[in-house]
């Protein structure tokens, strides 16, 4: 029989407004955006890639610990996670880390992988749909001093110390064989997300970050109070860590918007207008003169 | 060195083929240069790619950085990452620029991050202006202004990297025009020796399979395209039909392409192609913003929609109320007459 290892995989995932459904009520009146009007979830390709490290680990075994950096609100991203399978998940979370660009940002992940130790895979998907930038991947990669397969669509085989992957661009693909530990980003045509498991949902239900306690315990009466609730969850591992700045090993310059190389100069609410327009009328006359007025503007040959 | 403030532009090529947007980049980076009263350089990566370096520098580039080495000749992270890092770092610009290409995108975010530089994504217009910073009021002279839609497309933000050089950014194809190439121009060629390191071999390229685009919307002078309110088989038969007639390419919104009745390479906005074509005939799109980013720089829009509210009508120059399965035989049939 020959031997096959495990491996142990990190996820990196996102909050992200659906930026996707933007609707009437989200663009008010002045041209300004009303955020609090996008529903928050999970990054669609961070599901993309939480599955592939999930498959890996039910073919080979091993674990798959889920990171994320946000606001406290991002603990149901992790939820999400963990009632999809994932073994282990940390939130890191920090007022010193807000206003972070992808630089800052990577460097915050680059140290929390570190704390979490041996791993022979880091994903993440392509992109996040908020930035669209789809450069956190990258650099963190580049900080962990390891390297990196974007566009990865799927995994061709994995053997002893080497992974080959196909990677998916619009116009072909290409073939890669990489030495582990490696990072890949995900895209959206890699797999069909699993959706959460009805077991794993009943059993991490409660599973909470101590922001979240004073909620749980409105709907948990039984719980005297919060040590009660927090002995309670520490028990059967339903606690969700969160990691801030004094809980790694960290330069705090590096952090947030003092970390950050790139700063916002401005910002313009999209109002697209054109001052030169006519109605012209659906009927044989209105198109006729339409052409006619084309052919004579010479924008129709 | 560092005070010329010269604007570098990787030159991404495959098979010996210049990418389409090096090439706007370099006239681009003709245009900030000028206004920075500084030079072009280009950094041309490859195995025996020196006969591009002519192309390069007749669009632009006052010095082209060549490094040419057997582990060049197919684009891999860490071994361009190690060839151009290397040339900044002795060299220092003071902008660099990459299309916002599969390799530009896996490309420019590693090499930020080694250098500790900002990076901007995917700008849509760079722009040379002052900058104060809001924590100490210290004035940045003459820094880039990185335009980029952000939000899906709902607002636009102009980023600045104020402190760290170069001042880097990527941006996509078909956004900037790329001027005529000016055979009279004179550059200088600098060879650069790449020192490799073992780690740097960590991933193989086993193979690459690329096509050529079927579709060239770019470059394309008329786009007819479809969105949700073309919902059948004839009424797209339509829109191919009045495309064909007027000498132009079917274009579509991210709907019809879900809809499946076209491939995801016509879908125009900004997860597809940014077009400026000299008509654009938007039929049955309702003009959500993500699809306006990618076409409200054409020339001449009609909009044809069945809502009168529709938001494509606020850019549109011709507005028809109605339904395409009638407008669009209507156009037909104008045309035709028109032939004759």
């Amino acid at each position: 029989m020959s031997f096959t290892r495990s491996y142990q995989s990190v996820v990196l995932v996102k909050q992200v407004p659906d930026t996707r459904n933007v609707s009437g009520n989200v663009m008010t009146a002045d041209g300004t955006m009303n955020r609090s009007a996008l529903p928050a979830i999970f990054n669609p390709e961070d599901l993309n890639a939480l599955e592939m490290a999930l498959s890996i680990k039910d073919q080979y075994g091993g674990s798959v610990t889920v990171l994320s950096m946000g606001p406290f609100q991002a603990a149901e991203v992790l939820r999400q996670a963990l009632f999809r399978g994932a073994d282990r998940v940390v939130l890191l979370s920090d007022r010193k880390f807000a206003g972070a660009d992808t630089q800052a940002t990577s460097y915050v992940l680059k140290c929390a992988i570190d704390k979490l130790g041996e791993y022979d895979f880091v994903f993440c998907g392509q992109q996040a749909i908020d930035g669209d930038t789809a450069q956190v991947g990258p650099q963190v990669a580049e900080k962990l001093g390891i390297p990196q397969i974007t566009y990865a669509e799927a995994i061709i085989d994995l053997l002893e110390g080497e992974i080959v992957v196909r990677r998916a661009f619009d116009l072909g693909t290409e073939l890669v064989r990489c030495q582990l530990p490696c990072l890949l980003t995900v895209v959206s045509t890699a797999n069909k997300p699993r959706p959460p498991s009805a077991r794993k949902r009943i059993e991490f239900k409660m599973a909470a970050i101590p922001h979240e306690y004073p909620r749980l315990l409105n709907q948990w009466v039984e719980f005297r109070d919060e040590q009660a609730l927090a002995k309670y969850l520490e028990q059967r591992k339903l606690n969700i860590e969160v990691w801030g700045a004094a809980d790694l090993d960290i330069i705090e310059t590096n952090l947030g918007l003092a970390g950050s190389p790139t700063q916002v100069y401005k910002v313009n609410y999209v109002v697209l207008e054109t001052t030169d327009s006519k109605d012209i009328q659906p009927t044989p006359e209105g198109i006729q003169a339409l052409i006619t007025e084309l052919v004579q503007e010479y924008i129709v040959g | 060195m560092s005070d010329q403030r010269n604007v570098w532009i990787f030159i991404e090529q495959e098979e010996h083929q210049i990418a389409g947007v090096s090439l706007e980049l370099l006239s681009k980076g003709s245009e900030i240069a000028h206004r920075l009263g500084s030079q072009v350089w280009a950094v041309l990566c490859g195995w025996q790619v020196e006969d591009l370096v002519e192309q390069v520098i007749w669009h632009g580039a006052d010095r082209v950085m060549l490094a040419e080495h057997p582990e060049l000749q197919v684009y891999r992270t860490l071994t361009y990452c190690r060839a151009i890092i290397q040339v900044v770092q002795a060299s220092k610009p003071y902008i660099f620029l990459m299309g916002a290409t599969p390799v530009g995108r896996d490309l420019a975010p590693r090499i930020a991050s080694a250098l500790k530089v900002g990076l901007t994504a995917d700008c849509t217009d760079l722009l040379i202006g002052d900058y104060t910073s809001k924590k100490d009021n210290t004035v940045y002279k003459d820094l880039l202004y990185q335009v980029r839609p952000a939000f899906g497309g709902n607002i636009i933000a102009t980023i600045v990297n104020p402190k760290t050089r170069p001042q880097m950014a990527t941006v996509r194809e078909g956004v900037m025009r790329c001027n005529q190439p000016d055979y009279t121009h004179q550059g200088v060629v600098e060879k650069v020796d790449v020192a490799f390191e073992s780690g740097d071999f960590a991933l193989q390229v086993l193979s690459r399979e690329l096509r050529e685009p079927t579709v060239k919307l770019m470059d394309s002078p008329v786009i007819v395209a479809a969105g949700a309110g073309v919902d059948s088989r004839e009424e797209f038969e339509l829109v191919r039909e009045l495309a064909s007639l007027l000498g132009g390419e079917v274009g579509a919104s991210r709907a019809a392409v879900d809809a499946g009745f076209i491939s995801r390479e016509h879908q125009v906005g900004q997860t597809g192609s940014t077009v400026r074509p000299r008509l654009y005939i938007a039929a049955g799109i309702s003009g959500a913003i993500q699809h306006l980013a990618g076409m409200d720089q054409s020339n001449k829009i009609i909009a044809i929609n069945i809502d009168p509210h529709a938001p494509i009508f606020q850019i549109a120059n011709y507005r028809i109320v109605g339904d395409v399965a009638e407008v669009l035989p209507l156009l037909i049939k104008s045309l035709r007459e028109k032939a004759k």
